[in-house]
């Protein structure tokens, strides 16, 4: 080993910076604890909460327990996010396409719509949604309804619940045909390349992913029904709907804004990653004799989505993070249920503030390992 | 006349398509104009669903006749290059142009028409339109928050002073001008926290003042003989640590009360509010973020193991969580960690969690520009014998930077978005003023005017910067 003054002293200096630092902030800590009686532990979790919460995914009152709070929080959270990132994904692609297209009109409407939802705050967005534009929805009584199943109304918006018969059936026929597709993908493959015959793939999987669920419900005994939502008189100026999904104003709002907001950064991304790819691939492609079609999935995209996933994940580990704006509207999430209410009942604020931000680290941590295995699986793939 | 076959439309008959083909078009257009701006429907003969797709079908009818390539005629090809390519792309402008002749009637009506301007109560506002009168009542509290009304003309002054300051860099002559980054990077953010905290705040200024000086020059003598090895960390930590032990050990807070300027009354931050003080968060995030960001990019990227950790963990872990809980922990967990009686301001705490947080992605961008430089630019550099800093701040720091402006600049924009959030720690900006006076019982009803005029400021802000930082990239853009 070659040990070196020069190395040594600047990384000693530093380090000896961060531990004063840490530790004067948990001596303080300590101090601070032990002068107002408040004993640091996690024990709390498993105390009884005694608050409600509400609207929650899994079965919550007041007599659960803390830890039980916190999971209806995450979930809350993490429906958020994924209902969120599924909107944004769909609109930002739609965006960003129609930001090359070479329509002066879509082109121009697209960009507008980018420019105007990328520059006003998320926070005054999410409120113009909750408390200017869904407010100004009719009330339970006098709402019309929407292909006279979905019922938009001031309190939430109520669509029919599905009530299944047999459920697994179905659920294990959408499996098999799942893998059944993958199966036909290699077989497929291994064809082309033998003996270079194609297969129409596409439609294969097409029939398979409807017509074994179809068999399913003729044979398997399988059952669908709706429930639709009924309006239901409480007193002489109460009316709730009873029946079917109820989906809060606040869930609404906040999805809305969410994917209206990221939509127009994964639109730059997809622009991006589309004019990123050389010309010069796509006119050489067409050279060899590929269709349009197969020059844009063989050899466009592959080229384009290394370019725009990784700026996209960072989108989505975005909105996963901004979803905690919920608790400016009173969205029970993470937030909002744990490091609020939670918080203001145990007065633990360094273990449950801990918590909040471990578990928002460990989301986005985990996002970002799952995008960068995916990405480097497709950045192999090339070579 | 040759045959016409209306299903292919051709060159040969080119102005019978053409006539019949715009004035279907425009038959469309105008069965549209006059349904929205003059509630006319003109085909209300026959069932709902047809009356309602006409247009669009006349229209895309119209779109398709007219729709012959080489015409010769200059404006025609125009459109059809740009609007009218295929059946698609005709029925999505078709549907476009119908949405905008639609919505232009009630955003009118709603923004000028039936709003109303006058007056200063509740009662003028009995429109279907937008109530102006609260923008207007409730300006002020929008703008400066729970400051005194009579003493705004505080932060105006000191507003116009600053903005008169930063636009020295336009007026300065060529002999001046290498003197610009040193003030715009030491000078003027120092002006800008005395006008702020000596003439917004009215604060003690002039101790403060006297212990920073006291402790730079202390320092700066001692400084001489320091061996040029560790004058980085010895700058970089002594300067503040004689600030602090002056201010809070060795003198009195007695002797702070006499340094308050006559006839400036205090106002504590929590009165502070508004858009002034967005700006106040932004401005003082942005100087901060910068030159902590720029830090951790360097840690990250140094040869020591040991600091290229730290800075790795400190980047991750402010990226990892959402500013609003960033800020949750310096309300609620921060005072927990300081000295019992060791008090900072609300807006102080603040401003360093967001600088903090933004550091973070500072950093990450200034890292990006940094690993973009190709690496004969680094050994270019050694080769002339120049050490870390030099190499750093004379080559690759310039180079770096201007590949990261329109990174940095999205970060800004990001920050001067995120400043809302600090509803939380119970500071009310722009967007929290607007809460809070929605909730008013006078003036209730009226949030969509309210985040509608707080929209169009941000947006304005936002956009200008935006344009602005497209400028800057244009402007020192150099090819390699």
């Amino acid at each position: 080993m070659n040990f070196k003054l020069k190395d040594i002293v600047p990384q000693l200096i530093t380090v000896t910076a961060v531990v004063l630092v840490f530790g004067f902030f948990t001596y303080n800590a300590q101090i601070n604890m032990e002068n107002r009686g408040i004993d640091f532990g996690y024990g709390f979790l498993s105390q009884e909460s005694s608050f409600d919460v509400q609207f929650s995914l899994i079965e919550y009152d007041g007599s659960h327990s803390y830890f039980r709070a916190y999971l209806v929080g995450l979930l809350n959270t993490i429906l958020v996010s994924v209902i969120g990132i599924i909107i944004a994904t769909i609109l930002g692609v739609i965006v960003g396409v129609a930001r090359l297209s070479p329509n002066y009109l879509i082109n121009k409407f697209a960009a507008f719509y980018v420019e105007f939802f990328r520059n006003i705050p998320l926070l005054l967005q999410i409120f113009f949604w909750y408390f200017a534009a869904l407010r100004a929805l009719p009330l339970p009584q006098d709402a019309e309804a929407i292909f006279s199943v979905f019922f938009l109304t001031i309190k939430g918006l109520y669509i029919p619940a599905f009530i299944w018969q047999n459920f697994s059936v179905f659920f294990y026929s959408v499996v098999a045909a799942i893998i059944a597709i993958i199966f036909i993908r290699i077989h497929a493959r291994r064809v082309q390349e033998n003996q270079g015959k194609q297969i129409p793939v596409f439609l294969i999987s097409i029939g398979l992913i409807f017509i074994l669920p179809l068999l399913s419900f003729l044979i398997g005994g399988v059952r669908l029904s709706f429930e639709i939502p009924v309006l239901k008189q409480l007193a002489t100026t109460s009316f709730v709907y009873e029946g079917g999904v109820s989906l809060p104003p606040e869930l609404i709002a906040l999805t809305l804004s969410l994917s209206l907001y990221t939509a127009t950064f994964i639109a730059e991304c997809v622009r991006a990653g589309i004019e990123g790819v050389n010309k010069g691939q796509k006119e050489a492609a067409a050279s060899i004799g590929l269709t349009p079609n197969q020059v844009l999935k063989l050899v466009i995209m592959p080229q384009a989505l290394r370019i725009i996933i990784p700026p996209t994940t960072n989108q989505y580990l975005n909105l996963t993070k901004n979803s905690s704006l919920a608790a400016a509207i009173a969205y029970p999430d993470l937030v909002l249920v744990f490091a609020g209410t939670a918080l203001m009942q145990t007065g633990k604020a360094i273990e449950i503030v801990s918590i909040t931000m471990f578990t928002y680290l460990s989301l986005s941590i985990s996002i970002s390992i799952l995008m960068n295995w995916y990405n480097k699986r497709i950045a192999i793939q090339e070579k | 006349m040759n045959k016409i076959n209306f299903l292919k439309p051709e060159k040969s008959n080119l102005f019978t398509f053409l006539y019949l083909g715009s004035f279907l078009f425009f038959i469309s257009v105008i069965d549209v104009f006059l349904n929205s701006f003059f509630r006319i429907n003109l085909t209300s003969f026959l069932p709902n669903l047809i009356s309602f797709l006409l247009p669009l079908i006349i229209g895309f009818i119209g779109l398709y006749f007219i729709r012959i390539e080489f015409s010769g005629i200059k404006k025609l090809d125009l459109i059809n290059k740009h609007i009218n390519t295929n059946n698609f792309n005709a029925i999505l402008s078709l549907l476009i142009i119908f949405i905008i002749i639609k919505s232009i009637p009630p955003i009118l009506s709603w923004f000028v028409v039936d709003a109303s301007f006058a007056g200063d109560s509740k009662d003028v506002c009995s429109g279907t339109g937008a109530c102006w009168t609260y923008i207007k009542v409730w300006m002020r509290r929008f703008m400066y928050g729970m400051y005194p009304n009579a003493e705004q003309w505080r932060i105006n002054l000191s507003f116009i002073a600053l903005a008169l300051l930063g636009s020295v860099g336009y007026f300065a002559t060529d002999k001046f001008k290498k003197y610009l980054t040193l003030y715009y990077v030491v000078i003027y953010p120092f002006i800008a926290f005395l006008f702020i905290f000596f003439f917004i705040s009215g604060g003690p200024v002039f101790f403060d003042f006297s212990y920073g000086i006291i402790a730079a020059i202390l320092s700066i003598i001692v400084g001489f003989f320091i061996p040029s090895k560790f004058k980085f960390y010895y700058f970089l930590i002594v300067p503040f640590a004689l600030y602090i032990l002056l201010k809070y050990f060795l003198f009195f807070e007695e002797y702070i009360e006499l340094g308050k300027l006559e006839g400036l009354n205090w106002v504590e931050t929590g009165a502070w509010g508004g858009l002034s003080l967005t700006f106040i968060i932004s401005f003082f995030c942005l100087i901060f973020c910068f030159p902590i960001g720029m830090a951790f990019a360097l840690g990250r990227r140094s040869g020591f193991p040991l600091i290229r950790y730290i800075s790795i963990g400190f980047i991750e872990f402010w990226r990892g969580v959402p500013l609003i809980t960033v800020l949750f922990m310096s309300a609620v967990m921060f005072p927990m960690f300081l000295p019992a009686d060791f008090f900072i301001d609300k807006l102080v705490r603040c401003i360093i969690a967001i600088s903090l947080f933004e550091a973070a992605y500072v950093a990450e961008v200034i890292r990006g520009g940094l690993q973009a430089l190709p690496r004969g630019q680094y050994e270019a550099a050694k080769s002339l014998g120049m050490g870390y800093w030099k190499m750093h701040i004379f080559v690759i720091l310039p180079q770096a930077l201007k590949l990261v402006i329109p990174g940095i600049a999205n970060t800004f924009l990001a920050l001067v978005k995120d400043t809302p959030l600090i509803f939380v720690v119970g500071l009310l900006e722009i967007v929290g003023m607007l809460n809070l006076a929605k909730t008013n019982p006078e003036w209730l009803g009226f949030a969509m005017e309210g985040y509608v005029f707080a929209a169009i400021i941000f947006w304005i802000i936002c956009y200008a910067m935006s344009k602005y930082s497209y400028n800057l990239e244009q402007k020192y853009k150099t090819d390699r």
